[in-house]
């Protein structure tokens, strides 16, 4: 789960982590009073977006006067941001962030994240900070230091300050420098991030160490010990094909095709998503029913799916072993007849009970194409895509 | 006789007398895994589906020889009921659970390595299907009719997509020796390397079917062991071709973050380490068949 910048910052500044003075704003009205309450002369705009690479979108406006802030709070909200990050789609500005500006000298980087190979926590920092991690990669591939942290034992102090010497920070800075990385760290385990980015962590002219971006990720299995974190969730910023289904407790994933897709287990529905590309279609979302699925939840499934209105076919396909297929069955028949199913449905039922359920399927009477392999399934959505598509155009 | 299981191993549930526990240990039970009791703390000395309930797993080993557990506690309870099967003296646990916070899954890790390789515990999961031999035992929750017994091992992260290939290959009348699932988590406890390893070792597998997905390096790492050690075929599907990135795609671990973590890009690595591609999720049976009957042809 990300969170915005703001909340970040604010998460950090609670640890000891210096960040620039700011405040939040809903309307330009209130971007203008933020810059009487932080005092100054010259001020940041921030689009509140869960993406990076928001300045050269146009996301963030340097302002002196009020003015300036108005005009660019008023260009920003209701907008949607569509960075490298965020797809064509874009994501919706509805908050903005009001800071001081910072004189900058230098611009540095550190992130920290999980690292699935050593299954740690791994410790990435750059001299060469101010632009996107995969650049530094690229561009300035010596100035990357690296350290991870045993999770037996926690982060050592030392291993901040080999970074902050590592930055070539003035010595002056390095205690400084030491404690910011230290208390990422420690905010990093606390809240269970998944991932935490600080982009450029500047070094002001008047020789201070500033968190002037940040990002935060969660790892959304450790949300029932973090109700602090959850509470930050901003359903603004999701698509909402996957928001509706979320809280109906499935796993979905939303996509640009036209094959909708009704599946059991994560890695059968991405085979299946494969195999709909293969024979020609594009899938429109990623759907897992998961396991012991009620008719009810098939239902729901259907819902999400029809959600979507670029669906023009649905698949069903499951293999069950601790579903059982005359319950999907059963789920398919109630969606057809309480939801509304308009587009053409291919099922593939296989495993527990798939005899009964293709009994249940061909008993009801209703229009639904039954295939029995995976690759038959995938073949028969995408002719009756294209039929449907073809009929529609004539 | 397969890899980690067979029909003479003591199992043991752990979660024995919830919902999901019973359900599976009394399938599993059927199946013919040699089921010898189950761990609930506060319901020790109670009998449940005819057997043993113990408080703690240390119970349950001394009273009755355990070597393998399996574990249905839920998320935020699962990591300590690992570490407990570790420190009991379990030699292979699988943990079913869906949903444990990554770093339970690091500290459970680095727990399990202060015992001496010899006594460490085995941990198969979380987040998976577990393992069948078929014939012999199961210790998870696929179904066992899928499964004709035989000598191709499969080792995947995805439940269903190990049941469609296993299925496949049904069809055909190609048996498993043993099925195992690593499970879709970023931290898994054994990866595909370690399951190669005791398949090569295996004199009941002459083949072995990887079925690996988008997100982390396992894969590939995998796969170039087994350039430089496997001397039997290795087969191999790539879930997510149309997966977009950055995108969690239902497992946990399912997410490409960097570079090499995308099907495309994983299928690249493995084609070069010599492995054999399933090209499409529906050809796992006609490839396995294929395999098999060139390797006759050569012997």
């Amino acid at each position: 789960m990300d969170i915005h910048e703001y909340q970040a910052k604010e998460l950090l500044a609670r640890h000891g982590v210096h960040v620039p003075r700011g405040g939040l704003a809903y309307s330009p009205e209130q971007a203008t009073y933020r810059a009487r309450e932080i005092g100054g002369a010259k001020w940041v705009l921030k689009a509140q977006v869960h993406s990076g690479a928001r300045g050269k979108a146009g996301g963030i406006k340097l302002c002196a006067n009020d003015e300036e802030i108005s005009n660019a709070a008023e260009a920003m909200l209701g907008r949607k941001l569509v960075t490298q990050q965020t797809g064509p789609r874009g994501k919706l500005i509805s908050r903005l962030y009001l800071e001081e500006a910072v004189d900058i000298a230098q611009e540095l980087y550190v992130g920290f994240v999980l690292d699935r190979k050593e299954e740690r926590v791994m410790i990435v920092a750059s001299a060469a900070g101010g632009m996107e991690i995969e650049d530094i990669v690229e561009k300035a591939p010596n100035s990357i230091l690296r350290t991870s942290v045993d999770p037996g034992v926690g982060m050592q102090r030392f291993q901040a300050r080999e970074i902050a010497f590592g930055l070539g920070l003035d010595h002056n800075l390095i205690g400084k420098a030491t404690e910011t990385i230290f208390s990422c760290y420690q905010v990093f385990r606390d809240y269970d991030a998944s991932m935490l980015e600080i982009n450029p962590l500047v070094v002001t002219r008047d020789g201070n160490l500033i968190a002037l971006d940040a990002k935060m990720s969660f790892d959304e299995n450790a949300l029932f010990r973090r109700p602090e974190i959850s509470e930050l969730r901003d359903k603004s910023q999701e698509d909402p094909r996957e928001t509706f289904a979320s809280d109906r407790g499935l796993s979905y994933v939303g996509l640009d095709g036209n094959i909708g897709c009704i599946i059991n287990g994560a890695g059968l529905a991405m085979a299946t998503m494969d195999m709909i590309k293969i024979a020609g279609g594009e899938p429109a979302n990623f759907l897992d029913i998961g396991g012991g699925a009620s008719p009810e939840r098939v239902a729901k499934s259907f819902r999400a799916v029809l959600g979507d209105k670029n669906v023009e076919t649905i698949l069903v396909n499951i293999f069950a072993g601790i579903n059982r297929c005359d319950w999907v069955a059963e789920g398919v028949i109630k969606a057809i007849r309480e939801v509304g199913v308009n587009v053409p449905l291919v099922v593939r039922l296989s495993g527990t009970r798939a005899e009964e359920g293709r009994r249940i399927l061909a008993d009801s009477g209703e229009a639904v194409i039954v295939a029995d392999t995976l690759a038959e399934a995938a073949e028969k959505a995408v002719a009756a895509w294209r039929a449907a598509t073809k009929k529609k155009a004539a | 006789m397969a890899i980690l299981l067979n029909r003479s191993t003591r199992v043991i549930v752990q979660g024995f007398t919830g919902k999901i526990g019973s359900f599976h240990a009394d399938d599993m039970k059927r199946y013919g895994t040699k089921l010898v009791g189950g761990v609930t703390p506060g319901k020790g000395g109670q009998k449940h589906l005819g057997l043993p309930v113990f408080n703690t797993v240390k119970g349950a080993v001394r009273e009755t020889r355990a070597e393998a557990s399996i574990v249905f506690v839920p998320p935020p309870f699962a990591a300590d009921s690992i570490m407990e099967a570790a420190d009991a003296g379990i030699k292979l646990c699988v943990c079913i659970t869906d949903g444990i916070p990554s770093q339970d899954m690091m500290q459970v890790k680095r727990y399990m390595l202060r015992y001496r390789y010899e006594d460490r515990m085995r941990l198969i999961g979380p987040n998976c299907a577990g393992v069948i031999t078929p014939g012999q035992a199961l210790m998870g929750i696929m179904p066992g009719s899928i499964y004709l017994p035989g000598r191709v091992g499969i080792v995947g992260r995805s439940g269903t997509l190990g049941y469609e290939a296993a299925s496949q290959m049904k069809a055909l009348g190609i048996g498993v020796s043993t099925s195992v699932g690593i499970g879709g988590d970023p931290i898994n406890g054994s990866s595909f390397k370690d399951m190669l390893k005791l398949f090569e070792q295996d004199d009941d597998t002459d083949a072995v079917v990887m079925i690996g997905e988008i997100g982390g390096p396992q894969e590939a790492e995998a796969a170039i062991w087994a350039r430089d050690n496997m001397r039997k075929p290795l087969i191999a599907y790539i879930a997510g071709l149309s997966a977009p990135k950055g995108r969690r795609m239902g497992h946990a671990g399912a997410i490409i973050s960097a570079f090499g973590e995308s099907a495309q890009e994983k299928v690249e690595i493995l084609k070069e380490a010599g492995v054999i591609i399933v090209p499409t999720p529906s050809s796992f049976g006609e490839v396995v068949a294929d395999t098999l009957s060139r390797m006759k042809k050569a012997a």
